[in-house]
Formats: structure tokens, sequence, C-alpha cells
């Protein structure tokens, strides 16, 4: 009783905030960080991601500019034929379109892979230092279920969006586009030559875990296993490729209420809080224990409980350590 | 987790090739006997192990699945380093994939040890009707470059077993010949003698599986 008073009181202050004329987005951030409700979440993520400006005044001509804006440039890109495109990009896109979440209905339907070919197709031109990497068609996945799920009353994963109207379909396209870009803007060392940002946050991560359980770095170091050999998933996914899609939509409440660094500073911390949570299992494995153990995570159960605690976790780690870099590397 | 240990040999191998030739699957083949239809791209590297016998020996193989696209080569070449073993894989039914084979044996000669046991593999050939690469070329090219050659389906499972047999045999082979030369020898360290640093990989783990 007392719970479902509390949910209702939360809700309605996200609701008042959401509504207002000129949104306080400090508050939203603060909200935000705890969770969004479902229907609330479309309209939060594109304004925490500035995609949408705070005022409620400027929203619906900026919607417009920015949804007309990509269905230009996908009329750019795509109205000369398939022979102009850049065969490299689109082969690999081609390629990774149909085995994005499959066996999940909505990610298997015609209308849905178009989507997202165009949305990943033109994301990777107009970024030629990092192109289309394999793995940020996961990325776009979160959002297009957000915002589709702004449209309809069923479960979007079911859904087949060829039933929607052409606009419809578009707008949730071309707004999914956008914050993708949002994202991948604080990402982007992550996917370019060489890939230097995941390679600086599986090391920062090392270290910070030699930290905190230094038992546990103590025994990968005795076992040759390298932090490589399983962050660099975490970090290139995001770890997607360990939690659901409904754990990450969670997660991305609280990363996107964190601010625009989130994706790559706080996500750090979350990835160390994810492994010393293992850490005791871990520690009675030998190397290829550890990898196989690493690389089939036991999160098929997991709720928001569990996402909720790994972030309070993750969340305290970036308040001590966060301004205490320079003593990570003197850990070893 | 002690099953690791139960073993005389330990080769690592790569797995290497174009985006969506079936790496990962003919992995599965062979480490779970399982296949998925639709099974996600590889981010960088994945792992898995199979032990099998060879003339009374239980060789074991620590197999390195790794992604195919080019930006993660940077990443995965590193895997390279140690492996005394590489399945070159192309797609029969995709010509592009078999043109690419080149640039794949130049990954290898840049990176892996000269010493590597490197064969060629034709998967998908369950898709006869769509046929892009002739077994012939494929066979000529691979004796040319001094590589075994094998074609696969991991979908209908045919020859995959064979494959990683054959392979292992192979690195067996030469490694017991190396193992042999070097007992004989007083002067040199073992480790030094033998190449491919397979002896060192060996008792690194082994000495490290007993918990």
């Amino acid at each position: 009783m007392r719970e479902r008073s509390i949910r209702s009181n939360r809700r309605q202050k996200f609701f008042d905030c959401l509504t207002s004329e000129d949104v306080n987005i400090s508050e939203l951030r603060k909200l935000a960080w705890a969770g969004i409700p479902v229907d609330l979440r479309p309209l939060a993520w594109q304004l925490l991601l500035g995609y949408l400006p705070l005022p409620a005044s400027l929203r619906a001509a900026t919607l417009a500019r920015k949804r007309s804006e990509y269905l230009s440039m996908v009329e750019l890109a795509f109205a000369p034929g398939r022979e102009s495109l850049d065969q490299q990009i689109w082969h690999q896109i081609e390629i990774d379109v149909p085995r994005t979440r499959p066996g999940v209905r909505l990610w298997m339907h015609a209308a849905t892979q178009r989507s997202l070919e165009r949305v990943l197709y033109v994301w990777a031109i107009r970024h030629p230092a990092s192109g289309y990497v394999q793995g940020i068609n996961d990325l776009a996945t979160p959002f297009f279920q957000v915002f589709l799920s702004a449209y309809i009353d069923s479960d979007p994963e079911n859904f087949d969006p060829s039933v929607l109207p052409k606009d419809t379909l578009d707008a949730i396209e071309a707004d999914s586009f956008w914050c993708l870009s949002r994202l991948l803007d604080g990402i982007q060392d992550n996917y370019i030559f060489a890939q230097p940002g995941i390679v600086r946050s599986v090391k920062r991560m090392a270290e910070l875990v030699a930290r905190i359980d230094a038992p546990l770095h103590a025994h990968f170091t005795s076992q040759n296993v390298e932090f490589m050999q399983f962050a660099f998933r975490w970090m290139n996914c995001l770890l997607m490729r360990e939690i659901s899609v409904q754990n990450t939509v969670r997660m991305w409440d609280t990363y996107l209420a964190e601010g625009p660094d989130a994706f790559s500073q706080f996500h750090l911390y979350v990835c160390s809080a994810f492994l010393v949570r293992w850490s005791e299992k871990l520690r009675q494995m030998d190397f290829q224990g550890i990898i196989m153990f690493l690389q089939s995570l036991p999160t098929q159960d997991w709720g928001d409980h569990e996402v909720e605690l790994l972030l309070s976790e993750a969340f305290v780690l970036n308040s001590i350590w966060h301004n205490a870099q320079s003593h990570f590397g003197a850990a070893k | 987790m002690a099953e690791g240990s139960n073993y005389d040999y330990l080769f690592k191998v790569v797995l290497i090739g174009d985006s969506g030739v079936g790496k990962s699957n003919l992995l599965s083949r062979f480490t779970r006997n399982e296949f998925n239809l639709e099974s996600k791209s590889t981010i960088g590297v994945e792992f898995a192990t199979r032990s099998i016998n060879v003339d009374g020996k239980t060789v074991k193989a620590q197999i390195w699945d790794t992604a195919g696209q080019e930006r993660y080569r940077a990443i995965t070449s590193a895997y390279y380093r140690g492996a005394v073993g590489a399945l070159l894989v192309y797609d029969i039914a995709k010509h592009a994939t078999y043109v690419n084979v080149t640039r794949w044996l130049k990954e290898l000669r840049d990176h892996a040890d000269t010493n590597i046991v490197i064969m060629l593999v034709g998967n998908k050939s369950d898709l006869k009707h769509l046929r892009a690469v002739p077994t012939d070329e494929a066979k000529t090219f691979a004796s040319e470059n001094g590589l075994s050659f094998i074609e696969t389906s991991a979908l209908d499972a045919s020859n995959v077993e064979s494959a990683f047999q054959t392979i292992l045999t192979d690195i067996y082979r030469i490694v017991s010949a190396k193992s042999l030369e070097s007992s004989t020898s007083n002067i040199e360290p073992p480790k030094e003698s033998i190449s491919v640093g397979i002896t060192q990989d060996t008792k690194q783990q082994q000495g490290k599986t007993c918990c």
C-alpha cells in the first residue's frame, strides 16, 4: 500500500516535471536517475539527450525540422540506387541487420530491418572516422523500441511496425537516429581505428578493480586472464550482450540522468561493479572457467531490482574514485 | 573446471575470416555440437575449448573465435600471438570472402608466429546451389600456399569434426617431433628450441589448473 503511494507520488512528480512549460532539467535528471515510468520514457529520454528543447513551445517545430532533415539525408543517400552506396559499409550492415536481436519478432519484421538499415547507414556515412562498427546495431534497438512504445498499446517486441502509418514509422526512425547519434557522440573513440576509447576504458577498469577487489585482480593475474578478453565487449556494446534489453533500458534512464559522459565514464564503474559482483565465484575458477563464465553470465532472470542494485554500487564507486583517478595507477 | 587439467597438450587455435562466413557456428558445432541460424555477430573475441584424442594423447584445443569486421583487426590480431593453428574460413557461396583469404594470410604473416599451421576452410558446403568458389580452385590455392584444405558445413555438421581433428593432428605431429628433437639436445633450453611457444603455453596453463 505504502509502496504504491510512493510510486504514484513519484509518477505525479514526473508528470508535473515533464508537463511544465519549461522543463527543469536538473529536476528531471534527479527523478530519472531512479528510473522513468514506461509511458513517460520516450519524452524524458528525448529531453535528457537534448534532442528535444526544454521549453514546450519550441518542441513541435524542432521535431518537425529534425524529422524532415533526417528524411532528406535518407533520400540523399538512397535515391541514387544501391550501386552508389558505400559498398563496404552497406555490406557489413546487410550482414548484421538480420542478426540484430535475432528471434525477437519486432526485429525479424522487414519494416523494422529496413528502418535499422537506414539509421545505421546514414549514421555511418556521416561519421567516416568510424563508419559502421558491429555492435552499434545493438545500441540502436532500445531507442527504436522505446519510441515505438509511445504509439502502441501492445508489447513493442511482438509488434509489426508495417501496420503503422508511414508518417509514424518515419518519426520513430528519425527520432531513433538522432538519439542514437547523441549517444554515440560521447563514445566515438570506441569505434575509430584501433578503438582507443575501449582500450582506455578497459585499462582504467582493470586499475579500478585492482583497488576495489585486490584478490580478484590478483587471481586474474595468476590465471593470465586479461581484462581485454572479456571487458572489450562490455564497452563495445555497453553490456547489451550481457543483460536484456529491458535491463538496458532501465540502465539508460540512469545513464541519461548522469549526463553526456555517462556512456564512457559512469559505464566504467558499472562494469567494475558488475564484475566484482561475481568475485567469489570467479576466484574459484581457472582461466578457462573464468572466460567461459564471463561469456555467458547468469543474468537471464535480472529485473529492475538487480539493475538498480548495480547502478547504486556504481554510483558509490563513482563518488569515491572519480576524483581520485591519479591514485588508479599506483595500485599495482 | 577440473576437467581442464586432464590433457597432454594444449594448443591455442584462432578462427579467422570475413564477417558472416560462419566462424562462430563452426566453433559451436565442434565444441558443443550446436548450430544457431540466429546467432549474433561476434564482438572482439570469444573463447571455447574441446579435447580430442590423437595417438592416444589428449590434445586440448583452446580456440579463439574472432570478429570478422576490419575495425576489430587491431584488437583481434593480439590473439594471434602464441597461436599454433589458424582456421581461415571463407563462405563457398560468397566469392568475395574467398578473395579476401589473401588479406587474411597477410594478417597472419604480420602478426602470428611464422610456424603457425594454417587450414583453409570453405564453409557452408550445404549451399550447393549457390556455390561461387569451385572446390578445385580453392584446393589448388591452398596447396600453392602451403595450407591444408577442407570444405565444411557447420549447419549439417559435415567435415567439422574432421577439420579440427586434422589441424590438431598436424600441430601435434610438428610439436611432438620438435619435443623429441629438443629432448636430445642438451645445450639449448627446451623453450628455445620449440617454436610457436607451445610448451611454454602448456606449462603455464597446466601449472594453474589445479584449483
